[in-house]
C-alpha cells in the first residue's frame, strides 16, 4: 500500500510538472498581451517600459525558472487586465466557488445515490421509469439552459430568489462566506441546483446500472436463497460491491463541478474563480489563465489520488492482491 | 435482373433485425424524424425562409421585439417573433442549427480520426506504445472536455488577431472540441483491436506476410469501426452541447454567424425585461436536437450491444 501510494504520488507530481510546463509554454509564446492592454495612442517607448515592468523581455530559461519557483509559492504574476497580483485575485474569489461546488457536490451525491438505488432496486416501478425519463432529459439539458430556466421561473416570474450575486457575505478570517446569512443561502440555491443537476444524473445512471449488474450475480441469488434479510442483501452485499465505480465517477464528477462552475458562475454572475477565468480568456489575460489551469489540474490530481486510495478502503481484494502479487 | 437484385436487397433490408428493432421502437422513429427534419430545415434554410437574419442590410429596427405570432401583439410574418434588431427568430434558429450541426458533426469526425488510429495502434502493438498512448488518454480523460476546449479556444484567441478570429472561429471550435474528446474513441477501438489481434485470421494474415498496415486497415479497422460509430452518435450530442456552451460563454462562434448557443446568449439579456421568446425558442431547439440525437444513440447502443444496457 505504501509503495502504491508513493508510485501514485510520483505520477501526480509528473502530471503537475507537465501541466505547469504546458501552461508556461502556451502562455509565454502565444499572443502579445501588451497590445490588448494599452490604447492606440501609446508610444513604443511606453510599451517597452510596460513590457520590462511585467518581465516579458527576459530570456526563456529565466522566465521558466521564475515561473516554476513562483508557481510553487502560488505566485502567478500580475493580471494584465486588472493590474493586480493573480494570487490575490484567486484567493479573493476562491471561497465563492468552493462554497458553490461544495453544496452542489452534496446535492448531486446524496440525490444521485438515492435515485440510483431506488431505480436499481425496483427497475420496473413507475417511479423508476419517471426518474429515468427525467434523467435522459437532464443529460440533454445544457447547464446554462437549466440556469436560464431556473432564473426565469424563480427569479423573474415568481420573484422568490435572487438571480445574480452572492447576497450578503460575512468575512470570517479572510474567508467571505455566504453560509452565514439568509440572503447568502437564498442566492446559493439556484446556482447550486443548476450545477448539481447534470452531475446528479450521471451518478444516478452509474449507480443504477451497477446495481442492476450486481443484483444479477450468483452470490446475490445465493444470499437470497439463504433467506438473508432483503435490507442486508441490498446494502450489505449489493451496494458494497458497486462502490468502486461509484467512487470513481463521484470523484471525477466533483472535479468536473469545478470546471462546470465556469458556466454556472457566468449565468448567475457569481463572483468566483470561474467567472474570473472566463474574463481572462476573453481578454487574453495570460497570468489568470495559466494560474487557473495549474490550480484546476492540482485539484483534479488531488481528487484522483484520493479516489485511488479510497479503493483500498472499500475493496479488501485489492489489499491482498498487492501483498501477494509480487 | 438489376431490378430484382435491388428488390431482394430491399426485402433483405426490411427483414433485417435492425430494421425490425427500429420499426418497433416509437422513440427511435420519432427521434429519427426530428433529427432528419433538423438537417433539412437547417441546411435547406436558404430555400425555406426568405429572411436573411445575418445580413445587417436586410434588417429593420422597427421590426424589433415582436412577440410570437399567437400572442396579442404578434404578427403572422414572424411566427416566433423577432429579437431586438428585428431578426426573425425562426430563420435565425434555422441558420443557427446549421452552425451547431456542422460543428457537432465535424468535431466528432476529427475526434474519431485521431482516436481510432491511436487506439488501434495501442491495442494492436501493445507494450510501451500502448502505455504511452493510453497514459496520455487517461490524463486527458480526467479533465472535462469542455475545459480542454475552453483552453484551446483561449489560446487560439490570443494567437489570432481580433478580426482574423471571427473568420477562423468555427474551425478553431471544431479543432478544440475534436481534440478534447478523442480519448474515449481511442479506448473503444483499443479494446476492439486487442480482441481481434488474438484471433486466428490475423495470425493467418501475419503468416502469409501481409504488411502490418494492411492488416490494420483491412482487418482491424472494419471490426472496431461499428462500435465506435455507435458511441460517436452520443458524441455528436455532447459536441453540440459543448459548442453551445462555449458560444454561450462568449468564446465560441462570433455573433456574425451565430449558433444556437450564441442566440441563447443574445436572448439571455432580455429575459429580465420580459422578452422571453428571444432566448426560449433557440434553447428549446437546442434541447430537442440534443435529446433526439441522444435517443438515437441510446437506441443504436441497445440494438447493437444489448449487454451495455
Amino acid at each position: 500500500m505504501i509503495s502504491f501510494t508513493i508510485k501514485r504520488l510520483f505520477q501526480s507530481v509528473l502530471v503537475m510538472l507537465f501541466v505547469a510546463l504546458l501552461s508556461f509554454f502556451l502562455f509565454n509564446f502565444v499572443g502579445d498581451p501588451i497590445s490588448n492592454m494599452v490604447g492606440q495612442e501609446t508610444s513604443h517607448a511606453e510599451m517597452d517600459e510596460l513590457r520590462d515592468r511585467l518581465g516579458l523581455n527576459d530570456p526563456f530559461i529565466v522566465k521558466f525558472g521564475r515561473f516554476l519557483g513562483d508557481a510553487v509559492q502560488g505566485k502567478f504574476g500580475i493580471s494584465y487586465r486588472l493590474q493586480r497580483p493573480v494570487d490575490e485575485l484567486i484567493v479573493e474569489r476562491m471561497p465563492a466557488t468552493l462554497e458553490l461546488v461544495f453544496l452542489s457536490a452534496v446535492i448531486a451525491t446524496v440525490l444521485g445515490v438515492l435515485g440510483g438505488l431506488v431505480t436499481g432496486l425496483k427497475p420496473h416501478s413507475w417511479f423508476s421509469k419517471f426518474i429515468l425519463t427525467g434523467s435522459l432529459l437532464g443529460v440533454s439539458l445544457p447547464t446554462f439552459v437549466i440556469g436560464i430556466l431556473l432564473i426565469y421561473i424563480f427569479a423573474v416570474t415568481l420573484n422568490w430568489l435572487p438571480s445574480f450575486g452572492r447576497g450578503e457575505v460575512v468575512d470570517i478570517g479572510g474567508w467571505r462566506t455566504g453560509f452565514a446569512t439568509v440572503s447568502g443561502w437564498k442566492a446559493l440555491i439556484l446556482p447550486a441546483i443548476t450545477l448539481a443537476l447534470y452531475q446528479m444524473t450521471l451518478i444516478l445512471r452509474i449507480i443504477r446500472s451497477e446495481m442492476l449488474e450486481v443484483l444479477r450475480t450468483d452470490f446475490i441469488k445465493f444470499a437470497r436463497a439463504r433467506g438473508l434479510k432483503r435490507w442486508d442483501i441490498n446494502f450489505g452485499h449489493a451496494l458494497r460491491n458497486t462502490l468502486i465505480p461509484v467512487i470513481t465517477v463521484t470523484g471525477l464528477q466533483v472535479g468536473s463541478l469545478i470546471a462546470f462552475s465556469i458556466i454556472t458562475e457566468t449565468v448567475f454572475q457569481w463572483p468566483g474563480m470561474g467567472s474570473l477565468f472566463i474574463q481572462g480568456v476573453q481578454f487574453a489575460d495570460v497570468p489568470v489563465m495559466s494560474a487557473y489551469l495549474v490550480l484546476v489540474a492540482l485539484f483534479f490530481v488531488t481528487i484522483n489520488l484520493i479516489v485511488d486510495l479510497l479503493y483500498f478502503v472499500v475493496d479488501p481484494r485489492l489489499r491482498s492482491d498487492l501483498k501477494g502479487g509480487h | 435482373m438489376i431490378l430484382s437484385n435491388l428488390e431482394s436487397k430491399w426485402a433483405g433490408f426490411l427483414d433485417h433485425d435492425v430494421t425490425y428493432s427500429f420499426l418497433h421502437s416509437p422513440t427511435a422513429i420519432i427521434a429519427a424524424i426530428i433529427t432528419v427534419s433538423f438537417f433539412i430545415l437547417s441546411f435547406g434554410a436558404p430555400f425555406i425562409t426568405s429572411y436573411t437574419p445575418f445580413d445587417p442590410g436586410s434588417l429593420d429596427l422597427m421590426d424589433g421585439f415582436i412577440p410570437p405570432a399567437w400572442t396579442s401583439d404578434g404578427v403572422a410574418e414572424h411566427l416566433l417573433g423577432t429579437d431586438g434588431q428585428g431578426r426573425d427568430i425562426l430563420a435565425a434558429i434555422f441558420y443557427g442549427t446549421q452552425v451547431s450541426l456542422t460543428v457537432g458533426l465535424l468535431s466528432v469526425v476529427l475526434s474519431i480520426s485521431i482516436g481510432i488510429p491511436l487506439g488501434i495502434i495501442a491495442g494492436y502493438f501493445g507494450g510501451i506504445t500502448d502505455t504511452a498512448i493510453m497514459r496520455v488518454a487517461d490524463v486527458q480523460l480526467t479533465i472535462p472536455p469542455i475545459l480542454i476546449a475552453l483552453m484551446i479556444d483561449g489560446v487560439a484567441r490570443t494567437v489570432f488577431t481580433h478580426s482574423l478570429h471571427e473568420v477562423v472561429a468555427i474551425p478553431v471550435l471544431i479543432v478544440s472540441i475534436g481534440i478534447a474528446s478523442w480519448p474515449q474513441y481511442a479506448r473503444i477501438s483499443r479494446s476492439g483491436a486487442m480482441v481481434e489481434r488474438k484471433k486466428d485470421y490475423i495470425a493467418a494474415a501475419q503468416l502469409i506476410q501481409t504488411p502490418t498496415y494492411l492488416i490494420l486497415i483491412r482487418h482491424i479497422v472494419p471490426n472496431v469501426f461499428g462500435p465506435t460509430l455507435i458511441v460517436a452518435t452520443i458524441g455528436v450530442a455532447v459536441a453540440i452541447i459543448i459548442e453551445a456552451t462555449l458560444s454561450f460563454l462568449g468564446v465560441g462562434v462570433p455573433p456574425t454567424a451565430p449558433s444556437l448557443g450564441t442566440l441563447i446568449r443574445i436572448g439571455n439579456d432580455f429575459v429580465f425585461s420580459g422578452e422571453w421568446w428571444i432566448t426560449f425558442f433557440p434553447a428549446f431547439t437546442l434541447v430537442l436536437l440534443v435529446l433526439s440525437v441522444n435517443l438515437i444513440g441510446d437506441w443504436l447502443r441497445d440494438t447493437f450491444n444489448p449487454k451495455l444496457r
